[in-house]
């Protein structure tokens, strides 16, 4: 057996999310690498990013690397009354780095809940988001939204799809002071900026949050989508998880694909978030589906430099033998050096910038030591 | 050991006077103030580390963590457009973001206008909104010489007083956005440190003086 300190953080998180996914009857879900392009071009805002490699198919079709996993699945499951499919991945997906503007290579693991979903499907992928980011670190914390509620509330002001748009931006932004100059310049009616100002600044614990939002959430509207996140933290406060959800509007992502309940997941020292999801009825039914789905996605090369020690030494011990050592004679000391449970890297001489903390020779008497490091 | 938050300021003026807030809001480190080519000021009491960064980087460092809030220009996040919390307008080095040109320039909206600037984003996100077809001449300073020396027809650069255009024979023609100081926080840092983050945003949103 082998130790799990070889593992990266990451190839640690593959292992402990798909145990996680399976105990909830989560079955994996495997897919081809390659997707026909004309997936994403009917879908591209759905996409993180809008680049995607493509590459003419044997038949001449257009194939993409996928890019998104979420597509191939709703693609590739049927709507069956009153069930839900439970899905897992890990998938690798080709997106542009944002930084270098190339494309990556970036693992991806997830689920999708794809069905008739109900209030206790939401609650379950809650439950299993919070899960997967306790699997990855014990300080986290998974940020719960409402699309219903923000665009409800954006809805209420009444303005041009070019301000709503500015407006979700500064929404995203926690920019109060951002919300309060756009209401200002286009003379937008006073009371629905007051309650998306109160809505930027309404953020913590359910306990504090959920009082505060029934002071704003006045509408019909607003009252069904505050009801069915009411109904959601009371599950999620009856589990003992609350201690680690906020609920946060900033993180309200697209609108167009996006229904009811998004969230993010993030754990401490990875300075950006790591697990991403929502309900994606909009999509859904945009791919011509009539169910409704919810699903995320943890990205684990964000994992990459999270805890990263420097190692003191690439190996234990270097062995140094000659043209006069016998291959058995090697090999035997290889194998005793092993059994230790230290390793080694036998050399005819010590590689360049190789870390060691023993350095052995050896020669026709046995095995000399040449340097000790500890 | 308690909580540290590290801000990112920006060298020179602006982050000095960003700093004497930082002060008065209770977050004050005595050592900042001396003479030294020191880079990291501490006040472990106080739970702040403060570093001074070139304006430009602030958003990176906070972006990225290594910060987790800092002082950034608009200008700055109009530009690059970082994934980071815009949580206070501290209304400080204020100034606008405008187009210039020779004091005589009529647009001539049958050709491609020719706009030099160092915030290439914001040009061509104005001039797209206008529908407008641009050329970018990405500058790196100097902006003003390029109408002059027939370079461009236009620039889009930060105007203060407007003092150098004048010199320049320049005048601005239109204003893009206004700009101001911002305290910005990184997401996932906010989520980890929001009281002592919410505190200190508190305690400069007290000192922000309103336009009138």
């Amino acid at each position: 057996m082998f130790s799990t300190n070889l593992l990266k953080n990451e190839e640690k998180a593959v292992f402990a999310l798909r145990s996680i996914y399976q105990k909830y009857g989560y079955t994996p879900f495997k897919m081809s690498k390659f997707e026909e392009y004309d997936l994403y071009v009917r879908n591209k805002d759905f996409l993180v990013s809008d680049s995607v490699i493509t590459f003419t198919g044997m038949n001449g079709k257009l194939l993409a690397l996928k890019p998104d996993v979420t597509l191939s699945i709703v693609k590739n499951t049927k709507d069956i009354p009153d069930t839900v499919q439970k899905v897992y991945y890990n998938e690798n997906v080709y997106r542009v780095s944002p930084s270098t503007h190339e494309f990556r290579e970036i693992m991806q693991t997830g689920l999708e809940c794809i069905g008739n979903i109900d209030d206790y499907n939401i609650f379950e992928v809650l439950m299993l988001a919070a899960k997967s980011l306790e699997a990855i670190s014990d300080s986290f914390v998974l940020d719960l939204s409402h699309i219903g509620i923000v665009s409800a509330m954006i809805d209420a002001v009444g303005c041009d799809r070019e301000t709503g748009k500015a407006i979700i931006n500064c929404i995203g932004e926690k920019n109060q002071s951002g919300i309060e100059k756009i209401c200002a310049e286009k003379l937008l009616p006073e009371d629905a900026c007051r309650k998306l100002v109160a809505l930027v600044g309404t953020y913590g614990k359910i306990g504090k949050v959920l009082p505060e939002l029934e002071a704003i959430c006045d509408t019909d509207e607003l009252k069904s989508a505050l009801s069915q996140l009411k109904n959601i933290c009371n599950l999620l406060v009856a589990s003992g998880i609350e201690d680690k959800i906020n609920i946060d509007f900033s993180i309200a992502t697209d609108m167009r694909y996006y229904n009811g309940v998004v969230f993010q997941g993030f754990v401490e020292n990875v300075p950006t978030g790591v697990l991403s999801g929502g309900q994606y009825d909009n999509l859904m039914k945009k791919m011509g589906r009539k169910s409704g789905a919810i699903g995320f996605a943890v990205y684990l090369d964000t994992l990459e430099r999270l805890n990263l020690t420097q190692k003191k030494y690439d190996v234990d011990t270097v062995l140094i033998y000659d043209e006069n050592s016998r291959p058995e004679d090697i090999a035997r000391v290889v194998n005793e050096i092993t059994s230790t449970g230290n390793n080694v890297m036998a050399q005819r001489s010590v590689p360049d910038s190789i870390r060691y903390r023993q350095l052995l020779k050896l020669n026709g008497k046995g095995v000399e030591i040449l340097e000790n490091n500890d | 050991m308690k909580t540290m938050i590290n801000v990112a300021l920006p060298k020179g003026r602006l982050g000095e006077k960003v700093y004497a807030m930082f002060e008065n809001a209770g977050y004050e480190c005595p050592s900042i103030k001396e003479v030294n080519r020191k880079l990291i000021f501490e006040n472990e009491e106080a739970g702040v580390r403060y570093f001074w960064v070139k304006p430009s980087d602030v958003a990176i460092y906070v972006e990225r963590g290594a910060a987790d809030i800092g002082v950034a220009g608009k200008d700055i996040l109009l530009e690059y457009t970082p994934d980071v919390y815009e949580l206070l307008d501290l209304n400080l080095g204020k100034c606008r973001m405008a187009v210039a040109a020779k004091k005589d320039f009529r647009d001539n909206t049958e050709n491609t206008l020719r706009v030099a600037t160092k915030f290439t984003n914001i040009a061509k996100d104005y001039y797209s909104k206008k529908g407008r077809d641009i050329d970018i001449i990405k500058l790196n300073g100097s902006i003003e010489i390029a109408p002059i020396l027939g370079l461009s027809d236009v620039i889009v650069d930060i105007v203060e007083t407007g003092k150098t255009l004048l010199e320049n024979d320049l005048e601005p023609k239109e204003t893009i956005v206004p700009i101001s100081a911002r305290l910005i926080a990184n997401k996932a840092s906010f989520k980890f440190k929001m009281e002592q983050i919410e505190n200190i945003k508190n305690g400069l949103k007290a000192q922000v003086k309103t336009d009138d």
